[in-house]
């Protein structure tokens, strides 16, 4: 009686411990799906010049002209590019003294509730940000100043501060204080030991949070469709609409020409190769970094 | 360079006034400090600013939906009815597309992600446990608009081949014993449905919902399992006895942080809902959320237009659903993430 109950129980671990693997299996097969898939409907049209040429033109195979031709990503690249670098310009200054304020100043109320909102700040969809950034440049410029290189860069930007100034006080937490007091004892203004030894002590652990908050602006395409909405030259300056990576994917991907279909699965794939191995680095750099 | 006391501006109070006072060090003395004033006024500033975007999201997205505010008033989130070219504008349809796809995602994702989060943290030895981890949170690293493309070309067909047919049939049977359709399965199958939003919903939310559970089981004592590991219990039982129940807390965080999530997604949901501007009435009806509404519709009127007022005043909606959601959920999960580092200084 007794042995038969203790073999049920540990049946009942066996089991349990087979379901929970089950789930860890049911969530990896369509992130297998994901890459295989972009891989066999994006794999064969990547090479150098998909990266640097322009866009598919609109094309359906006819007898005369069996395949069309494929075109590339080129103007998407580049767009993406200036939108990353000018958000970052935009959002990791800012941040990084935020996230500074949070960690060495903001002990009191205000801290806490800065802190607090920056989270929930993480949490607003990325689209409700882009009408934002739209209605904001409606009212101060008119129409015709919102679809825009800059307006792009801005909702962006919007994205990444919260990222980077949680990441950055997160960071600076971990600094052991005997750092700041050994700054302060060698008589070092405040300012400057924040500046010089904390900041410069917490640097990978920054620097991980601002490649965090530059991978999830990279992906986002539904703010852009509002505010950069796209440009088959690439970036033609701030105040002129930019093409970007990822809402090329949308208008490409839902296009009713194969051609189009294929590059946007090419998008795809060199997206998902950008960030996942973005992702790993970050990880194994953070690993080693608290080992 | 003779600059006299007088010149380099009044004692600072720590100098001692006997002393006689060095100019140069009185300078650099005060230097030092405005600086540091500075410095920290500018964290200051910036952190504040922060505060102030957060209010002027609120405050620019009521300016830029004042007049279909103040012509529809409370109409606007409880009428049924969108129809722009007679001026209508009532955003329920939308407003019931968000709650019952990120319901039914939840329903989806939850014990997925528990199950997940357990294996990880309490059964699964390290080294198969951290490379999974890895691995896991790699779905979190696909962009949102990669998985509407995979949602269209593979789990669309998918869903409306193998899927959805055997549920059809089930209501089939259940109408033709009890005469009774189950209006849940009802309805002709095309794949772009809300039950594929649904499920899409539901694989983008397992990486946030499974991390953040995985964070709250591992903030539990070691001591809450030993206790219970050493009175006999198998691993099984030390989770679900001890383990859980004092995580319990966390988890409904990470469940709604992820609901938060569901709630404002946009690309794969708009690439799979279906996109019809009224309520669904089954799961394979099609729809349309918020979020999805004001990717499709953003168009198809001229900036400043009273169409394009009312979008704006729908994302007034969803911005306030999420915060809601978002502020509930960093209560729940704030004291337990936050709660351990003490202060710095």
């Amino acid at each position: 009686m007794r042995f038969d109950r203790n073999a049920r129980r540990r049946w009942m671990n066996w089991i349990m411990s087979a379901l929970a693997l089950l789930c860890v299996v049911v969530a990896l097969v369509p992130l297998g799906s994901i890459i295989y898939t972009a891989v066999t409907f994006g794999g064969h049209v990547l090479s150098f010049s998909f990266l640097t040429s322009g866009y598919p033109l609109a094309c359906s195979p006819t007898p005369s002209q069996p395949t069309c031709p494929v075109g590339g990503i080129g103007p998407a690249i580049e767009g993406t590019g200036v939108l990353l670098a000018l958000s970052s310009l935009f959002s990791v200054p800012p941040g990084i003294l935020a996230g500074v304020y949070l960690s060495e100043f903001g002990r009191g109320r205000l801290g806490r509730s800065v802190s607090f909102f920056t989270d929930v700040m993480t949490g607003s969809p990325s689209i409700v940000v882009g009408i934002f950034v739209y209605t904001l440049f409606f009212l101060f410029f008119g129409p015709r100043g919102v679809f825009s290189a800059l307006s792009g860069a801005v909702a962006l930007a919007i994205l990444m501060i919260p990222i980077v100034t949680r990441t950055t006080e997160e960071a600076l937490r971990l600094v052991p204080n005997s750092v700041r007091e050994a700054a302060y004892a060698l008589g070092i203004p405040r300012y400057r030991a924040v500046l010089h030894v904390v900041l410069s002590a917490a640097r990978g652990a920054i620097l991980t949070g601002v490649v965090l908050a530059v991978m999830r602006a990279g992906g986002e395409a539904a703010p852009l469709l509002l505010t950069a909405l796209g440009n088959p030259f690439g970036f033609q300056g701030l105040t002129q609409p930019s093409a970007s990576l990822p809402p090329i994917i949308f208008n490409f991907g839902t296009s009713a020409y194969s051609n189009q279909v294929a590059v946007a699965w090419g998008a795809a794939l060199v997206l998902i190769i950008i960030m996942l191995c973005i992702s790993l680095t970050v990880r194994f750099a953070l690993r080693s970094k608290l080992s | 360079m003779s600059v006299g006391p007088s010149a380099a501006g009044p004692d600072p109070p720590d100098a001692p006034p006997s002393e006689p006072a060095n100019p140069f060090r009185l300078i650099f003395r005060h230097r030092v400090r405005i600086l540091d004033f500075l410095f920290r006024n500018s964290t200051l500033f910036f952190a504040v600013g922060i505060l102030a975007i957060l209010g002027t999201f609120v405050l620019v997205l009521v300016e830029g939906s004042k007049e279909p505010i103040l012509r529809y008033g409370l109409n606007f989130v409880a009428g049924s009815t969108w129809s722009p070219n007679q001026a209508i504008f009532g955003a329920l349809p939308f407003i019931f597309g968000t709650v019952m796809t990120s319901a039914l995602a939840l329903v989806f994702a939850v014990p997925l992600s528990l199950g997940i989060a357990i294996f990880l943290s309490e059964l699964a030895p390290k080294w198969i446990a951290e490379p999974l981890g890895y691995i896991v949170e790699l779905l979190a690293a696909v962009p949102s608009v990669v998985f509407g493309l995979w949602g269209l070309a593979v789990l669309v067909p998918f869903m409306r081949d193998t899927v959805d047919p055997p549920l059809r049939s089930v209501n089939a049977a259940a109408s033709h014993a009890i005469h009774y359709p189950i209006p849940l399965f009802a309805g002709s199958v095309i794949g772009q449905d809300v039950f594929t939003a649904s499920v899409i919903l539901a694989i983008m939310i397992i990486p946030t919902i499974s991390a953040i559970s995985r964070e709250a089981l591992r903030a539990v004592p070691a001591a809450q399992r030993e206790a219970a590991l050493s009175l006999g219990a198998t691993s099984w039982e030390a989770t679900r006895i001890s383990v859980l129940n004092y995580a319990r807390v966390g988890i409904v965080g990470a469940i709604i942080l992820g609901l938060g999530r569901a709630v404002g997604e946009t690309m794969a949901v708009t690439m799979t809902i279906g996109n019809s501007d009224s309520i669904p009435n089954s799961l394979f009806g099609q729809g349309q959320t918020i979020a999805s509404l004001i990717a499709n519709e953003f168009f198809n009127d001229t900036p400043g237009s009273l169409y394009v007022s009312a979008i704006i005043e729908a994302a007034l909606v969803l911005l306030i659903i999420t915060l809601v959601i978002n502020i509930g959920a960093r209560l729940l999960v704030w004291r337990l993430v936050k709660g351990a580092g003490g202060p710095v200084e």
